[in-house]
């Protein structure tokens, strides 16, 4: 019987009322009087040397309040990176200047050379079009390879080269796991790329700064998903502004998918030219400009072997990466291929010895920085790849190849560091093979024989960390923050509630889930429950959302305020009844004296906390307001099995899916209809990436694929319809939701399996030979795949 | 984009005079150029839109059979209302996405000849007489490489004549991002042979492919075309595909069109 409140309801998502009747509040919908607009001038070269600006014909064009170049910034601070990696020899990553706009040199087509504020945004970027730049270009360098050999191009001329770090994980790991691959029975190898993607989210980036001359008040509406983390990074490393004086607010947000987690020029561009102007500036990106501004997501190059004993036990796993950090660093970039990737290369299987090496280079390219899932895509695609080629190359049923190796006992500490608390693979495999129906795979097949099509399948396992996380920990890993979250819970007078969360919701419906939370803890009605997040003058504190940590970190510290006002409740209302503190119980909004009749109501107590005519004042203060700061103490371990199934067309190439099954444990679950949401959201894309999605630039820098006429994004019909499970459910031993979070899974589970599927279709139809295609699948590489 | 003016004349003899200005563009359903103003890559001083002429609206029947579309007929209206010439319906119910057709003209497509595009290739195939306010162009006259046409400057085509073969069939192979004709085939078989037609394939633009429809003439059936191949010399390649991909592609759409017709 569902419930149809509270936790574990499908209780339909409040925020869509909004969303979906058009009365949402975004960024865009701020228009602040007196306003002026921003127009960029971007490079159009990825590598140059400015030579000089020329503003003095586009200043004295109708409607220019202000041009900015580089000089205006000279002094202030660049855009700080907020991790810090250590390379495998002791040193520090390098690491370069971002200035707000181009200083001496631009590095990619999009980097800002100036900005010209005006009356409308017509005027400003036909100012824009009037400057005249002296630019020098410069060869490029694109290659990341290329990039590390080559020192002749730099794209940094004040470091030593394009190598931001090479990384070692775990360094101590790495003879033994050489000798433990040159020993092996059988080694497989893998060559293969993960392809830079561009995280589209439906709403391009937003900011509007505002100064208040009067107090010396800033504001930045933007476009965030950690608004606080803004504050902080803006306010104390460019801007110089103290958090006391600045307000950053993310409302409504169109989707984010890692790329608004980020610090960006133009944020801090509005904020102070909003000063400088005496006037709110106002930025509203379009999608071509998003294509070149915002950061993007994976491009990885790898190389990965697996050792294998006679029987298919996992002996020892290699994987050297060349990943791609574009032409700065951007805010978390250094961390995507280290820590939230080597951690993960054990997977789900108990492989004795790993070594991960990553080489981070810099390149004219767009900055790349964490996209949904966010390096544990990138090491779950490499590891699920690489597990099909050997049970292919070894005769081992694929599946049979991955529950020989499961990691079977928890909790279970990982050669790459990490300690998983809970999880039951082979549950959610033996799931997948029900709800997938892998058993009548062979009789699909001959269907789709039957129309002339090649049928694969493709299935994979993951594994991710989510909740980041213990704050002690990612310091020592090179976090230049803490990765708590915080949460108030404000109880009014006539008992309804509002919790002012750190956690920024755009998309991921914490608005309902979160209520739905609080509602169960007290038993009221969730419409009682308001939740309030995105502004950092009424949430005292937030790490933000991305890494699936919303409701394990989050709400958590939800919880925590939760009790903390439960237990003031309770000693109000035994007050109230006469009782002991100790024998007061709540349940269904009603405090009750155990053992016997006597009660008040919800509403009572929290009346009596404003209204404290008859209160123990003597003992607690009035008013019912807490605050809680969660801090984790591991992270969280989703994982699951997913299932592809593809007819490809062996006159054309072309891949369909045929069906798609999604077997997760993300532990326990507040909202099973969010969460189908929320894994069909990251199947979608996972799929786009397997299929269709691709960031191509030439040698020259220039991006081809810079508008939807060739970036393919994936659309409904391209689609199946998905079979999605989560009645696996492990809970998390260390938090007290016993939640794991799913915002992730989807994107990074379903990539291999679509690949697996493709590979498994073409070897049953005898192309022998292919045992990889590099992502994405388009027809014209699968066609060429089966004609090489 | 930057400022322009618009008029919006309501009889073609009014769109001729307004096109006869300095600087005057000529404005179908705007979904090519629309962008393009968008992205500031032309600046018209006017745009003169062809959409609020009656006697460039709609779809009739020529006494010779022929089927008339008039130049400002939207996509979706020839998808809904050309049901005496099926493939072509089809054609058009199959151009970009509801958006696009009910906005796109046949006339804007034509005049615009995107190498892409799925127009060109049914009037090409259905050897259809382009109807200009100054005079009729032959289909194999009008298609003149990628983005050209033989059309004057300021001309208009006011209508499209579609002789309705005996069978017909529209293939295309969808570019992944755009859904544009990677390969797009229009065969259409008449009393007097079969005409083959490919757009999104070739660097020229859309042309016929005379082999393809000489073994179809003979026998029209997918297996006519087994011994024959198409040079990949003077295909796209871009990354969407190789030249050779495109080549393999045309024949293969060929064939399917040939047995859906």
């Amino acid at each position: 019987m569902p419930k149809d409140g509270g936790i574990g309801a499908s209780t339909k998502r409040r925020e869509d009322v909004r969303f979906l009747t058009g009365s949402g509040h975004y960024t865009d919908d701020i228009n602040l009087h007196g306003q002026a607009y921003v127009h960029f001038l971007r490079s159009e070269v990825a590598h140059g040397e400015l030579k000089g600006v020329d503003t003095s014909a586009a200043e004295a064009m109708d409607g220019v309040v202000r041009i900015f170049t580089g000089a205006d910034f000279e002094g202030i601070g660049g855009l700080p990176c907020g991790w810090q990696i250590t390379d495998r020899f002791g040193e520090v990553m390098q690491e370069p200047a971002h200035p707000v706009l181009a200083q001496g040199k631009v590095r990619h087509v999009g980097d800002p050379i100036a900005a010209v504020v005006a009356e409308s945004p017509e005027a400003a970027r036909d100012a824009a079009e009037a400057i005249v730049v002296d630019i020098k270009e410069l060869p490029a360098v694109i290659d990341m390879k290329e990039a590390v050999a080559n020192s002749d191009i730099k794209v940094h001329d004040d470091l030593t080269s394009n190598l931001c770090y090479d990384w070692g994980f775990v360094e101590e790991n790495r003879d033994a796991v050489d000798e433990a691959i040159k020993n092996a029975h059988h080694v497989t190898t893998l060559e293969l790329k993960n392809q830079r993607l561009v995280a589209n989210p439906m709403e391009p980036r937003v900011a509007v700064g505002e100064y208040s001359a009067g107090t010396g008040d800033y504001t930045l509406y933007t476009t965030s998903q950690n608004p606080h983390v803004i504050r902080l990074l803006m306010g104390a490393f460019v801007l110089g502004i103290p958090e006391h004086k600045l307000r950053v607010v993310a409302p409504d947000v169109g989707g984010g998918f890692g790329s608004k987690i980020f610090h960006y020029a133009e944020e801090a561009f509005c904020t102070f030219a909003a000063k400088a102007v005496r006037r709110p500036v106002k930025w509203t990106a379009s999608r071509s400009e998003a294509f070149i501004s915002d950061a993007q997501g994976r491009d990885h190059v790898t190389k990965i072997e697996l050792a294998l004993d006679k029987d298919g036990h996992f002996l020892a796993l290699r994987t050297d990466t060349y990943a791609n950090m574009g032409a700065y660093l951007s805010t978390f970039a250094p961390s995507v291929p280290t820590w939230l990737h080597g951690t993960l290369m054990a997977g789900n299987y108990k492989t004795p010895l790993i070594y991960v090496n990553v080489k981070a280079v810099f390149t004219n390219t767009v900055p790349v920085d964490a996209y949904r899932g966010a390096g544990r895509p990138e090491a779950t695609f490499q590891l699920e790849r690489v597990i099909d080629k050997a049970a292919r190359e070894m005769g081992i049923d694929p599946i049979a190849l991955r529950r020989k190796n499961f990691v079977t006992e928890f909790p279970y500490a990982t050669p790459v560091a990490v300690e998983y608390d809970t999880g039951d693979y082979e549950a959610t495999m033996a799931k997948l093979e029900e709800i997938a129906d892998l058993k009548g795979f062979e009789k699909r097949r001959a269907a789709s024989a039957e129309k002339g099509m090649l049928r694969g399948l493709g299935v994979n396992c993951y594994i991710e960390a989510c909740g980041i996380a213990p704050s002690n920990l990612v310091g020592q890993l090179g976090a230049r923050a803490g990765l708590y979250e915080s949460a108030t819970v404000r109880v009014n007078a006539t008992g309804g509630l509002v919790v002012m969360t750190g956690s920024h919701s755009h998309g991921q419906g914490h608005e309902t889930s979160f209520a739905q939370v609080i509602s169960d803890m007290i038993g009221v009605d969730a419409d009682m429950v308001e939740i309030v997040h995105g502004d950092t003058s009424k949430v005292p504190m937030g790490m933000g959302t991305y890494g699936s940590r919303s409701i394990a970190v989050g709400g958590s510290a939800m919880v925590r305020a939760t009790e903390k006002i439960i237990a003031k409740a309770k000693k109000i209302a035994a007050h109230l009844m006469e009782a002991s503190d100790s024998d007061i119980e709540l349940k269904d909004g009603q405090f009750t004296v155990a053992g016997t009749d006597k009660s008040v109501a919800w509403g009572d107590v929290t009346l009596a906390a404003y209204v404290p005519h008859n209160y123990p004042l003597e003992d607690i203060e009035p008013g019912l307001e807490e605050t809680a700061f969660y801090d984790p103490a591991n992270f969280t371990y989703p994982a699951g099995a997913y299932s592809c199934e593809v007819e490809v067309d062996p006159d054309t190439g072309k891949v369909t899916i045929a069906s798609f099954a999604a077997a997760d444990d993300f532990g326990n679950i507040v909202n099973p209809m969010i969460v189908d949401g929320q894994v069909h959201g990251g199947i979608g894309q996972g799929i786009g990436q397997a299929l269709l999605e691709n960031t191509v630039y030439d040698e020259n820098g220039q991006l081809l694929t810079g508008s939807y006429m060739d970036y393919a994004m994936p659309r409904a019909d391209d689609l199946p319809s998905f079979s999605v499970d989560h009645s696996c459910q492990t809970p998390c031993t260390h938090n007290p939701l016993g939640v794991k979070g799913c915002g992730e899974a989807g994107a990074i589970g379903s990539p291999p399996a679509v690949v697996n599927a493709v590979v498994d279709a073409l070897q049953r139809a005898g192309h022998t030979n292919v045992t990889h295609i590099d992502m994405p699948l388009s027809p014209s590489r699968v066609w060429a795949a089966m004609n090489s | 984009m930057y400022a322009f003016n618009i008029e919006r004349p309501s009889t073609i003899a009014g769109a001729v005079d307004a096109l006869a200005k300095d600087e005057a563009q000529a404005l179908g359903g705007g979904q090519t150029l629309i962008p393009t103003l968008k992205q500031r890559l032309a600046s018209p001083d006017t745009l003169v839109s062809l959409t609020g002429i009656p006697e460039m609206q709609g779809i009739c029947t020529a006494d010779d059979g022929a089927l008339c579309i008039g130049g400002a007929t939207s996509h979706a209206a020839v998808a809904a209302g050309a049901s005496a010439y099926p493939a072509l319906a089809a054609l058009a119910g199959g151009v970009g996405d509801p958006a696009v057709r009910n906005r796109g003209t046949i006339g804007g497509s034509l005049a615009n000849n995107d190498p892409s595009a799925c127009y060109p290739s049914a009037v090409l195939a259905s050897d259809a007489t382009i109807v200009t306010n100054a005079r009729e162009i032959a289909a194999d006259d009008f298609f003149d490489g990628l983005f050209a046409t033989a059309l004057d400057e300021g001309e208009i085509i006011t209508e499209v004549r579609f002789p309705v073969p005996e069978a017909a069939n529209y293939q295309k192979f969808l570019q992944p991002a755009s859904r544009f004709a990677l390969v797009g085939v229009f065969v259409a078989k008449y009393a007097d042979g079969v005409r083959v037609a490919v757009t999104g394939a070739s660097e020229d633009g859309v042309f016929r492919w005379s082999d393809a429809e000489a073994a179809l003439s003979g026998n029209f059936s997918a297996s006519a075309l087994a011994e024959l191949s198409v040079p990949a010399d003077g295909m796209i390649a871009d990354l969407h595909g190789s030249a050779e991909y495109r080549a393999h592609l045309v024949k293969v759409m060929t064939g399917r069109a040939v047995s859906a017709a």
